[in-house]
Parts: structure tokens; C-alpha cells; sequence
């Protein structure tokens, strides 16, 4: 009852179970945190809008993108991953999500920016409605902590259009 | 005392997240700084729509291996609610077409077996040592029986 492999077994438990009370309080306290980001987005130019050789639209374009995350970082925060998605409809899809651009946003100085940038990632359409399509430019984060419960959440920002015509 | 209690908690998160694997360990960099190689991913299925942004656990057809990556484009169907999905890993610099199986060109929902939604660094070494190197994991069962037979009552 008193022998060394049973003291070390219960005092291997306690240091675990301590250590996951602490992860879990450490990730609690991020709910007492204020968060109000902000952002803004232009788009500069639409570069291309054309139609590729099997049938679907695809569309270049360049982006001037401003953004104040500095508020979602707190003392359990590793990183935030951030990133622009143009979202629509279309006669097919209730629902098309086309992520544009994204940064891994170290640490709160880094949270600030603006950046002019054309599109990291192509943006192509399953099939061709892309003409004078309407859409929102949503800039999502994604609060990834040193440890526990992530979070992430989004600014959608409506009103933006295509060209009626392929160029 | 810590194996019950471990098979317990493990137990309790299989029904709570309904998942059938409700913890893995990150095995690549391709998620750097964010997950790293050892740090262990609480995991979550609801019926919720798959969103871009969200990082999903997904098996390829034909591999054991789960990877976990965020998605990067979602195409949902009106008509059947059914989603092509596309993902990367954060630190890649491509998507992961090239993972996908030979001719799969989007994810579907029956390939993701789960959101991450939490998670713990540094706790999913104990998993890749016992992998990688199996000795250890001989040693260590060797020596737990040794415990278990040297101690009085």
C-alpha cells in the first residue's frame, strides 16, 4: 500500500489531472477577454475574368485588404489564422466558399495590417456563372490558443460584383 | 489507477463528441506553428455544414493514416445539401490535391470524420514514441508488469 511503485503511480495521476485543470482554466479565462476586430476590403482590379478550356469560370483578381485584429489576442493565444473568402450563390450551389488569401498572424504586432495582394489562391467556379455574379468578401480568423478551446469567427462584408463580360 | 482512469475519460469523449475517434495526435508539420508534431486535437462531428475555415480530420480511401487540415473551398449543392470540399494544410504550399486519392479532385462529407475544436500540446509524444520506436513500448509494458508483481496486496 505504501510501496514506491504505488506512491509514484498516484502522484503520476495527480500531476496529470492538475495539469489538465490548469489547461482547461487557462482556456476559460479567454471568455472574459473583450474582442472587437475590424476590417476592411477593396478590391483594386479585376485582373481576368475568363472562361477556362473544360468550362469553368475563373476569375484574378487583386485586393487591398485592411484589418485590426489586435484585440483578439490574449495571454493563451499561439496564433491567429486569418483569411478572405469570396462567398456566393449560384444556379447549382446553395452555398460556394472560396478562400482567396490567408495569413498566420504570429503575435499582436503583426495583428494590424494592410496589405495590397492578388489573389493567393484560384478562384474558380464549378461551371460558369461568374458573369455580374454578386458576392461577399468575408474575412474569417480562427484564435488558435497555446492550449484548449479554439475559436473563430468572421466579418462578412456584402456588395461586391464581377464584370458582366469575360476579359 | 491512471490506465482506468485514462480508458474512462476516453470512454466519456467517444459518447460526448460522437466521433469514433474523438483525440488524435498530429504526426506531420504541415500545420505549423499552429499544431505541432506531438500535440494531441480534441475532435467534434455535429451536423453542422462543412465552412471554409474549419479544420477537419479526413481519411483518403486507401490510407490508414488520418490527416488533419483546414479547408480552403466549399461547393454545397442545393438540391442534395452535398459538399465538395477542398483542403491545406497551413504550412503547405499547395492544396491537397496531390494527397487526395488517384482522379479525386474534392473531399465529401463521408471522408471527414471530424471538426477539431481543442487542443493540448506536447501530449501526443507519448503516442508517436510508442509508434515509432516500439521497444519502448515493450519496455514500458515490461516494467508495469513488474509493478504489478513485485507490489505486496
Amino acid at each position: 500500500m505504501h510501496s514506491f511503485g504505488y506512491r509514484a503511480n498516484a502522484l503520476l495521476t495527480f500531476s496529470v489531472t492538475a495539469l489538465a485543470f490548469i489547461c482547461a482554466i487557462a482556456s476559460f479565462s479567454d471568455k472574459f477577454s473583450n474582442q472587437n476586430p475590424s476590417a476592411e476590403i477593396q478590391i483594386l482590379n479585376i485582373n481576368r475574368l475568363k472562361k477556362q478550356s473544360y468550362g469553368n469560370d475563373e476569375v484574378s483578381l487583386t485586393l487591398d485588404i485592411s484589418a485590426d485584429l489586435q484585440s483578439l489576442f490574449t495571454w493563451n493565444t499561439k496564433q491567429v489564422f486569418a483569411f478572405v473568402a469570396a462567398e456566393y450563390e449560384s444556379p447549382m450551389n446553395s452555398l460556394n466558399q472560396v478562400s482567396l488569401w490567408d495569413v498566420i498572424i504570429p503575435d499582436k504586432e503583426h495583428a494590424k495590417f494592410r496589405i495590397q495582394t492578388s489573389n493567393k489562391y484560384r478562384f474558380i467556379d464549378q461551371g460558369h456563372n461568374l458573369r455580374g455574379k454578386e458576392f461577399n468578401l468575408t474575412l474569417h480568423w480562427h484564435v488558435m490558443p497555446k492550449t484548449g478551446k479554439m475559436l473563430a469567427d468572421k466579418i462578412v462584408m456584402p456588395g461586391y460584383s464581377l464584370p458582366d463580360a469575360y476579359k | 489507477m491512471i490506465v482506468t482512469s485514462s480508458l474512462i475519460i476516453w470512454k466519456a469523449l467517444i459518447c460526448v463528441t460522437g466521433s469514433e475517434s474523438p483525440v488524435v495526435v498530429v504526426l506531420s508539420e504541415s500545420m505549423e506553428p499552429g499544431f505541432q508534431r506531438g500535440d494531441i486535437l480534441f475532435l467534434h462531428m455535429s451536423k453542422d455544414p462543412i465552412r471554409a475555415g474549419e479544420i477537419v480530420v479526413f481519411n483518403i480511401d486507401g490510407r490508414d493514416i488520418p490527416i488533419v487540415h483546414r479547408v480552403i473551398k466549399v461547393h454545397e449543392r442545393k438540391n442534395t445539401g452535398e459538399v465538395d470540399v477542398l483542403t491545406k494544410g497551413d504550412n503547405n504550399p499547395g492544396d491537397d490535391r496531390l494527397l487526395y486519392a488517384k482522379g479525386q479532385v474534392w473531399l465529401h462529407r463521408h471522408h471527414i470524420m471530424g471538426r477539431s475544436v481543442g487542443f493540448l500540446p506536447y501530449v501526443g509524444w507519448v503516442t508517436i514514441i510508442m509508434t515509432e520506436k516500439p521497444i519502448i513500448k515493450y519496455i514500458l509494458i515490461g516494467a508495469l508488469g513488474l509493478l504489478v508483481i513485485s507490489s505486496r496486496d
